[in-house]
């Protein structure tokens, strides 16, 4: 039993906040969403310098070889600084690759970030419901996945559906994720991992903005797409949404942590009735709520690092219970943030409001921290009926 | 990062596994259609059962090997606790004393009393309580006002009333705070005592809660006549031998709470056996919220044995689990009773209990509004209330008190 980083996580972290703090990336936040999308800094080489788009290719293909947690610790530092990097969906993308014999190819020039990958979120089945399904456009009903023709791995096959807010799509050079394959046995049958080239005809990537300028998502349509088939085995494309939703909680849980220390600071220097304001009960247990959740919220991130590979079997349970929980922290650091400051904390030129789009942007992402709500009961039942 | 047992904690859980498979049926049973009904019958077997768990080396597995301890570390405290739940046999009956009492004891006592008292508390022969709390000293706990006069011959006197003291009704010792002096500040003229619970002028009165039992007590001292040798710590000390024991009591906290069943299993379950509930969205959105949160203090208590290991002492935000585990506890009981219905309550029915006991929880071993002040000053680092009591003296700070109501 060890639940300390090692010396190299620690190494890692550093390094990327060191990276990071080179960026105005809170500046940049605020003049993206007054239309200034150029503001952004270009995080990229920076990422590409420091190896993160190889963290989880495995060292034979040029990558790094790390693991979730390690993934979550750079995603965590991102967070903290709201930084607008293309990571989640390169990530999520190059851990289905990573499994897949047959998109080998595409993992050198992936790991250096040569190339830049994103993710088609495609959320597995649960205790209820047996599809594989994406987030809709409108409304919070879900829809098919994309699905296909017949093809061996390594082939290529057309691929048809619509995926909506696919984070990191913009620019991106190859989508990876899951298609319904036709089977032998008939259509449309088998969930299966395909890489597909954005250049290719039948390929639209739609660059959408919504409320958090920090937050590169796209509507994907494939309309007969070429798509190679992979053989990432099934289990994979399933714990590639929970890498994804164990991400976003590491994310979340570093924009927690900032928006708790600033909250802090101001808590402790701004005084009425001839007191810090810190020192009222009100004010001082709504921060401790606040540390509660963040809390919480790192211990998932260690239950859903450790899983991945220490316990698959639970990798679902325990990222959804981060991104739960995560959310949910978020949302309330976002709140206190701006009651704690008062009338500043509501005004555009305060950073607050930038934590706040991000808290409300970011639950509503890849099937919702409602719906990890909604597995974490789901997986639960499960295992105590079986038992 | 992993959480594997290293050979050698391996090797410790299948001895504590094997113990245990050898001596479950020797176990008290607490539950189902052959459980003990009579309340002398089940504190008897109970004591029993812990010098059983003593002799085998599952209980005390922190305390040094010259008092009946094992000197292990605090994982393996924990591996046994696992492996006794895994079981599903009862666990010590004295969790106070050997969990936070001793452990003051073996920090702050005299040689004598070590060898006296820590050996027959480990083995249930001695069942301890906590004389802390007060009518009027509860979260303010330096407030008390049990009195030790020391006679001539060094020996003291004691006088005054303590309240909610678990276990009292089938104890035989306690550690008791007192005033031994009013004219300085209320933190400095305290003191600790060893107090024997068949004492002459000792009363010991059942106090039922919301359950309807009586777990709980009132208890009155009569001009008690105690030792010199009954001071934990020295004269003057109880304050800061206090804060050692309420140390204790966020260790036992934070790593025992799985140990009140609180956990995510227990709840699913029991929503998972009605099918309506299970596929309610709501229903299960907050089975999810909750589940969530106690999964996380699971992790939490993980992340507090590995600071444990490296030798670093847990802080005050070993309080945030408690907040979370009571909480979650009332939310999932709430729901449980929803989906169940007047069922729930029903007189034999365990959520009917848990329920009923949740709302006292909450207050005991520290208040919500405590413990997240202490959290607040002491981890966030934020400024503390102005006080009206620093720096004065008790005696005068009583007629003051007196005086403004
Ligand atoms: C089931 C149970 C078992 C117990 N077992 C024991 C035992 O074995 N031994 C023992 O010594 N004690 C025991 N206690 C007592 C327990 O420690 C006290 O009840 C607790 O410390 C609260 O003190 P109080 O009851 O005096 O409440 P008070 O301190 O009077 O508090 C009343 C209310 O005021 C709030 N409050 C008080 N001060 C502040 C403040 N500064 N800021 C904000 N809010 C404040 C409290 O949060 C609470 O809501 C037990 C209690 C229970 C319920």
């Amino acid at each position: 039993m060890n639940l300390a980083l090692s010396d190299e996580q620690v190494l890692l972290r550093e390094a990327a906040r060191g990276a990071l703090s080179r960026f105005k990336t809170l500046e940049a936040a605020r003049e993206a969403l007054d239309g200034h999308e150029d503001a952004l800094p270009d995080l990229w080489p920076m990422a590409r310098e420091a190896g993160w788009p190889g963290l989880l290719i495995d060292e034979e293909h040029g990558g790094a070889g790390l693991d979730a947690f390690d993934a979550m610790l750079v995603l965590g530092e991102c967070g903290r600084v709201l930084a607008s990097i293309k990571l989640l969906g390169h990530l999520a993308a190059t851990a289905i690759l990573n499994e897949a014999p047959a998109g080998a190819s595409l993992l050198a020039d992936l790991a250096s970030g040569e190339q830049r990958a994103a993710y088609l979120p495609v959320k597995p089945p649960d205790d209820l419901a047996q599809e594989w399904t994406v987030d809709a456009r409108v409304g919070s009903k879900r829809e098919p996945a994309p699905s296909g023709g017949r093809g061996a791995p390594g082939e290529q096959v057309r691929v048809s559906g619509e995926l909506a807010f696919v984070p990191d799509a913009p620019g991106a050079d190859v989508l990876v994720g899951v298609a319904m394959l036709d089977t032998p046995q008939g259509t449309g049958g088998e969930p299966t991992g395909v890489a597909i080239e954005t250049s290719a005809d039948g390929v639209e990537v739609e660059p959408i903005m919504r409320y958090d300028a920090t937050r590169s998502l796209a509507h994907v349509s494939l309309k007969e797409a070429p798509a190679t088939v992979l053989d990432a085995p099934q289990s994979s494309l399933a714990a590639a949404w929970h890498l994804a939703q164990a991400l976003l909680a590491a994310e979340s849980v570093g924009s927690v942590e900032t928006a708790l220390d600033v909250s802090l600071g101001y808590a402790k220097e701004r005084h009425t009735f001839g007191r810090p304001i810190g020192s009222y009960q009100a004010i001082k247990h709504s921060l401790t709520e606040v540390l509660r959740q963040l809390d919480n919220g790192r211990s998932l991130l260690y239950y859903a690092g450790w899983s991945r590979r220490g316990g698959p079997d639970e990798f679902a349970l325990a990222a959804s219970a981060a991104r739960s929980v995560a959310g949910r922290a978020l949302d309330q650091a976002a709140r206190t943030m701006i009651s704690v400051h008062g009338g500043i904390g509501a005004t555009w030129e305060h950073d607050a409001p930038l934590y706040f789009r991000r808290a409300q942007l970011t639950r509503r992402l890849l099937g919702g921290t409602h719906g990890a709500t909604d597995r974490v009961a789901g997986e639960l039942m499960t295992a105590a009926t079986a038992a | 990062m992993d959480l594997d047992d290293t050979p050698q904690q391996a090797a410790h859980r299948a001895q504590v596994r094997s113990w245990l498979e050898e001596h479950a049926s020797e176990a008290p049973v607490l539950n189902g259609p052959d459980a003990l009904q009579d309340e002398q019958e089940i504190i008897a077997a109970r004591r029993a059962w812990q010098g059983k768990l003593a002799e085998g080396g599952l209980a005390g597995v922190t305390w040094p090997k010259e008092f009946g301890g094992q000197g292990q570390g605090p994982i393996e405290q924990v591996i046994c606790s696992q492996e006794i739940a895994r079981a599903k046999v009862p666990g010590i009956l004295d969790a106070i004393g050997v969990g936070m009492l001793g452990p003051t004891i073996i920090a702050h006592g005299t040689d004598e009393q070590k060898s006296r008292y820590l050996g027959p508390m480990l083995h249930g022969d001695e069942v301890w309580c906590q004389l802390f709390s007060e009518p009027a000293a509860g979260s303010d706990l330096a407030a008390v006002q049990s009195r030790a006069r020391r006679a001539d011959d060094g020996s003291w006197r004691l006088n005054g009333q303590k309240v909610w003291t678990t276990n009292a009704q089938f104890a035989s010792y306690g550690l008791l705070l007192a005033r031994t002096d009013p004219d300085v500040p209320k933190h400095k003229g305290l003191t600790m005592f060893i107090v024997p619970m068949d004492a002459p002028g000792v009363t010991v009165r059942g106090l039922r809660q919301i359950s309807g039992e009586a777990e709980f007590n009132e208890v009155f001292f009569d001009d008690v006549a105690l030792d010199a040798d009954a001071v934990v710590g020295g004269e003057g000390n109880g304050w800061a031998t206090a804060l050692t024991t309420l140390m204790f009591e966020r260790v036992t906290i934070g790593l025992g709470s799985e140990g009140l069943g609180y956990n995510s299993n227990r709840f699913a379950h029991a929503i998972a056996t009605n099918e309506d509930a299970r596929r309610d969205p709501e229903v299960r959105h907050v089975l999810g919220e909750i589940a969530s949160e106690l999964l996380a203090v699971r992790f939490t208590g993980y992340r507090t044995l590995t600071a444990l290991q490296k030798g670093q002492v847990p802080g005050p935000e070993a309080g945030l689990a408690k907040i979370t585990i009571v909480n979650g506890a009332i939310r999932a009981g709430e729901l449980i009773a929803d989906v169940q219905g007047p069922d729930a309550l029903g007189k034999d029915s365990e959520w009917a209990y848990m329920i009923s006991f949740l709302p006292g929880l909450k207050s005991a071993g520290g208040t919500e509004e405590i413990l997240r002040n202490t959290i607040g000053e002491r981890v966030l680092g934020l400024p503390p209330a102005p006080r009206l009591d620093k720096g004065i003296p008790f005696s005068e700070l009583r007629s003051k008190e007196a005086a403004a109501a």
